[in-house]
């Protein structure tokens, strides 16, 4: 009997070791399967004693060589341990590692999103001769051991939409968080809440969550991932992955091809991505890896979960000291726990002070923020760093002096005076405005000529106003004598259009149905941002190539020839009519408008810059295909990087309003394009978070033609409005006017 | 009264449509190398999103436009001597011959056997409940039609109006909406015939899902 069942246990390894290293010949692994099965052909000819010996050898052999398959691991072996139905899942966690849980966001198949799995666990710590259960709130995808209902991990956007309710609720009651990231990526339709938009949401409220977080990678797939791991403490088991993109994503991108991607180009992908826990640990974007058995950790493990029991322990006490600062008595426990005392034994309260809170969101911020520096070349000379530094110190000061202090005196007085403004009218007296100011649109920022237009007579006798027409910039397209057919002309009956019309005076737009044709990059920054009196900033912060991925230099040399640019972002100071912006603009023609960490960087100084000067942040998406997957994780960290320098500015009171144009897609719309409160899109644009080709291999279902169309994602709510290009800088003036907080300098 | 055994010895002795491909307006006509007898798709996908096979391509004012199948079906006749001429909007450029299928022969004898009575209006439409519990009870056909006849209920952002029939007086052949759903305006509500015609009908159709062969 014992001897069946182990020779089962030896039979099952096997099964799994062969699992793991795929189709590959691999001598350790032949040895293994030529022993087992000589073993069990001779196993009828020898006695009990014979039996276990020859059972117990084999079982040496197995354990001697499962070290020596570790060794040879290759980073998609590693992605095949994480999506193997044996590996540990979020359950196995819970049963293991807490002590006590009770599942809230549904059970098994009777859940939203049986991907997601949600529970209020306990764990229980000693404080002396007393037993304390400290409550958490457990977050992670659950794959399930062959569970075809939890859809392998992939969460679909209600079931990110449930994480983030109960991530409120361990906020309002002041518990930790521990998520357990176990996704090949999110499932990518736009039914509300909406794939992206709802990754965006997650980021953004988790941005500003004041309670400790602590996240543990295992299948870290992109944006999916980035829904529940941006965290205090990033831990990551060692054999698992995280990723800007699965590696068949990668090749099929890659190799450019409609059919799937040959096994050897995937290993080629997954190499090359850097995805596994040493490649992110030495990037630094985890803070450490806990040691899995060789081969992965399986349901049977106790010894990997009680190690991974004391380092979700060890990693919330060290955010909560980070937050709230160590007594002496506990920086001496903590330096007893480093020389290898079990952390569960010194107790630690979890839940946090309000001042604690606020300081745990600025280190999350710090933390985020120190990310992926290296990732960029930074081309500015010492001279220009020093002053952009100082520069940054003054107007921190001037905005300290301008807008908190001398602004805050102001405020009380002209309240004060429009109070007994008030007052004097109720006793009938007709008064003069005490404030002295010169009417209603002066106050709200209209800039005289503006309001002159608007308050007197026409004069028809002077022709018609065709302010709108003399476009700075005209679009080289312009100039050629050809003409256009518009794509609506089969439904819509439009005729052909000349194209120095059409992109002329027309900008771009077919006259007959309205119809928005692409438009170059610099149309939008010369017609409605006034690039050529903008001061741009940051220009030698350029692209790079982080992780020397084979060939990507020679693409980004030539994307930095053709375009003149150093990167797909774009950012600079401008004024709208009297009003001063930064705005920041992402460009399809450079790598289309991919997100690396030159740009990330960028969009924070840019919003920084902002957040200090009190100016309002328009942010444009000329066109953008996603994370730039040749930076792999320096690449996708952007995501909650980028978001948090978002949600920092809005919390200070700024504006922030996106407008998309052309294409936007996947991970910059589902972190910090998608978080905004404002966004808008210029007329036949397209939104989403994958595209057509890309929903419909993962999830089997096509969508129509008109899927991801702006007026689709205005109905479905994700965008505020739609907006005609020809309209744009007047909008864009009208939104200054009437959006954003109470923080900017025109207010 | 209609013949309708006549209707479709005639569809039988020419099973097809023939299509004329024109111009639609004045360009340069390049051919892709179709020929006579060649087969070509008409738009495909499922919301018809891909267009169909392209027959031949219009260039004026630099700007090359592709004619594309409607239907399904053989290539005849191409009028091979445009080829690289200018021609007006309005000329043959080739033929497509579409063989019809079952469900087209039956909309076909159907339309000229049928009285089609339209919504006016896009709206809910539902039969007044006497007319409802008539149909439930003894099915579409023991209703009988005449003019002026109150026989629907339009329901239209909740206000709901009688509408009474108009047309010749017969039997409902067939039902074409479902109670409840939205109707656009001038889609058929129902297909009235003569009491006499109904068993020819049925026969006729039943014989065409028998016998017709569909040809690709």
């Amino acid at each position: 009997m014992d001897i069946d069942k182990r020779t089962q246990q030896l039979a099952a390894r096997l099964s799994y070791i062969r699992d793991i290293f795929g189709p590959r010949e691999n001598a350790s692994v032949a040895l293994l399967k030529h022993r087992l099965e000589e073993f069990l052909g001779a196993a009828s000819g020898f006695g009990m004693r014979e039996l276990q010996v020859q059972v117990g050898r084999l079982e040496e052999l197995f354990s001697l060589l499962e070290g020596k398959l570790e060794g040879e691991l290759s980073p998609m072996d590693r992605v095949r341990i994480v999506r193997h139905p044996q590996r540990v899942s979020l359950k196995d966690i819970l049963e293991n590692v807490y002590d006590n849980y009770t599942e809230i966001g549904g059970q098994d198949e009777w859940s939203i999103d049986p991907g997601m799995l949600i529970a209020r666990a306990t764990i229980a710590r000693r404080m002396g001769k007393k037993t304390v259960h400290q409550p958490v709130m457990v977050i992670g995808q659950e794959k399930g051991h062959g569970q075809e209902f939890r859809n392998g991990g992939s969460i679909k956007p209600w079931g990110n939409a449930n994480a983030l309710y109960y991530m409120r609720v361990a906020e309002t009651e002041n518990i930790p968080i521990h998520t357990y990231v176990f996704t090949p990526g999110a499932f990518p339709v736009e039914d509300y809440p909406g794939a992206a938009q709802q990754i965006a949401k997650n980021l953004y409220m988790m941005a500003g969550l004041k309670v400790p977080m602590v996240a543990v990678f295992s299948e870290g797939g992109s944006g999916g991932a980035e829904a529940i791991a941006l965290a205090d403490k990033r831990l990551m088991l060692s054999h698992g992955y995280y990723s800007v993109i699965s590696p068949e994503g990668a090749a099929a991108i890659e190799g450019g091809l409609k059919d799937k991607a040959t096994p050897e180009l995937i290993e080629r992908c997954a190499e090359r991505l850097r995805i596994t826990a040493e490649d992110n640990l030495r990037l630094g974007f985890i803070d450490r890896v806990i040691q899995e058995p060789p081969l992965g950790a399986r349901p049977d493990n106790y010894e990997f979960f009680r190690n991974l029991r004391r380092e979700v322990i060890r990693a919330t006490d060290e955010v909560v000291h980070g937050a709230q600062g160590l007594g002496p008595l506990r920086a001496l426990a903590m330096r007893r726990a480093k020389a290898g005392v079990d952390p569960q034994d010194i107790f630690v309260r979890w839940s946090l002070g309000s001042g604690a809170r606020d300081g745990l969101v600025a280190k999350r911020y710090d933390k985020f923020r120190a990310m992926s520096r290296h990732a960029l070349h930074d081309n500015r000379t010492m001279g220009t760093r020093l002053a952009v530094g100082l520069a940054r110190g003054l107007w921190q000061v001037h905005s300290l002096l301008r807008h908190d202090i001398f602004a805050k005196y102001k405020r009380r007085l002209s309240g004060l005076l429009e109070q007994w403004e008030a007052e004097l009218r109720a006793l009938g007296l007709g008064v003069g405005s005490l404030l002295g100011r010169d009417g209603a649109g002066a106050r709200l920022g209209v800039p005289k000529e503006a309001l002159s237009r608007l308050t007197s007579l026409s004069c028809p006798e002077e022709g018609a106003c065709r302010a709108e027409d003399a476009w700075v910039y005209l679009s080289p397209k312009s100039r050629e004598d050809r003409t256009v057919t518009c794509p609506n002309a089969a439904s819509h009956g439009c005729l052909d259009l000349w194209a120095p019309d059409l992109y002329g005076e027309f900008a771009g737009v077919c006259a007959h149905c309205g119809h928005h044709f692409p438009m170059e990059f610099q149309w939008y920054l010369y017609n409605v941002f006034d690039f050529a009196n903008a001061y741009e900033f940051n220009a030698e912060l350029e692209s790079g190539n982080p992780l020397h991925y084979e060939g990507f230099d020679l693409k980004l040399a030539e994307a930095k020839r053709a375009t003149g640019l150093g990167s797909s972002c774009i950012t600079f100071e401008t004024r709208m009519e009297d009003v001063a912006v930064v705005v920041a603009a992402l460009v399809s023609p450079f790598r289309g408008g991919t997100v690396g960490a030159a740009e990330g960087e960028k969009l924070i100084r840019a919003i920084e810059r902002a957040r200090i000067k009190r100016l309002p942040f328009f942010m444009y998406s000329h066109g953008t295909a996603g994370i730039r997957i040749q930076e792999g994780t320096c690449g996708v960290i952007q995501m909650p990087r980028v978001t948090m320098a978002v949600r920092r500015y809005i919390d200070a009171g700024g504006l922030y309003l996106v407008l998309y144009d052309t294409n936007s897609y996947a991970g910059p719309v589902a972190s910090f394009l998608g978080c905004s409160p404002y966004q808008f899109a210029v007329r036949s644009s397209n939104i989403g978070f994958a595209g057509p080709g890309v929903i419909r291999e993962t999830t089997g279902v096509s969508v129509p033609p008109k899927y991801h169309r702006a007026f689709s994602a205005l109905s479905r709510g994700h965008i505020q409005g739609i907006w005609d290009r020809r309209d744009l800088r007047k909008n864009l003036h009208q939104a200054l006017l009437t959006m954003g907080g109470s923080n900017l300098y025109y207010r | 009264m209609l013949n309708v055994k006549e209707m479709l010895e005639e569809l039988k002795a020419s099973p097809y449509e023939e299509i004329e491909v024109v111009t639609p307006h004045t360009g340069v006509v390049q051919f892709v190398g179709l020929k006579t007898g060649d087969r070509v798709a008409g738009p495909g996908g499922k919301w018809n999103e891909k267009p169909g096979t392209t027959l031949a391509a219009l260039t004026r004012e630099k700007n090359k436009k592709n004619i594309c199948a409607t239907q399904k079906g053989v290539v005849t006749d191409i009028a091979a001597e445009l080829e690289g001429q200018f021609v007006e909007a309005g000329v043959r450029l080739l033929t497509i011959r579409h063989f019809l299928s079952k469900d087209e022969v039956i909309a076909r004898i159907l339309k000229k056997a049928l009285y089609l009575f339209c919504a006016p209006e896009r709206a809910k439409y539902y039969f007044v409940p006497e007319i409802d519990g008539k149909i439930k009870a003894g099915g579409e056909q023991s209703v009988k039609p005449r003019d002026g006849m109150e026989m629907f209920i339009v329901s239209r952002m909740k206000r709901e109006t009688p509408l009474a029939y108009t047309g010749p007086e017969g039997i409902i052949y067939a039902v074409y909406f479902q109670q409840g759903d939205n109707v656009d305006g001038g889609q058929p509500l129902i297909g009235v015939c003569q009491e006499s015609q109904l068993s020819l009908i049925q026969d006729v159709v039943n014989r065409v899902q028998g016998e017709w062969e569909e040809q690709d």
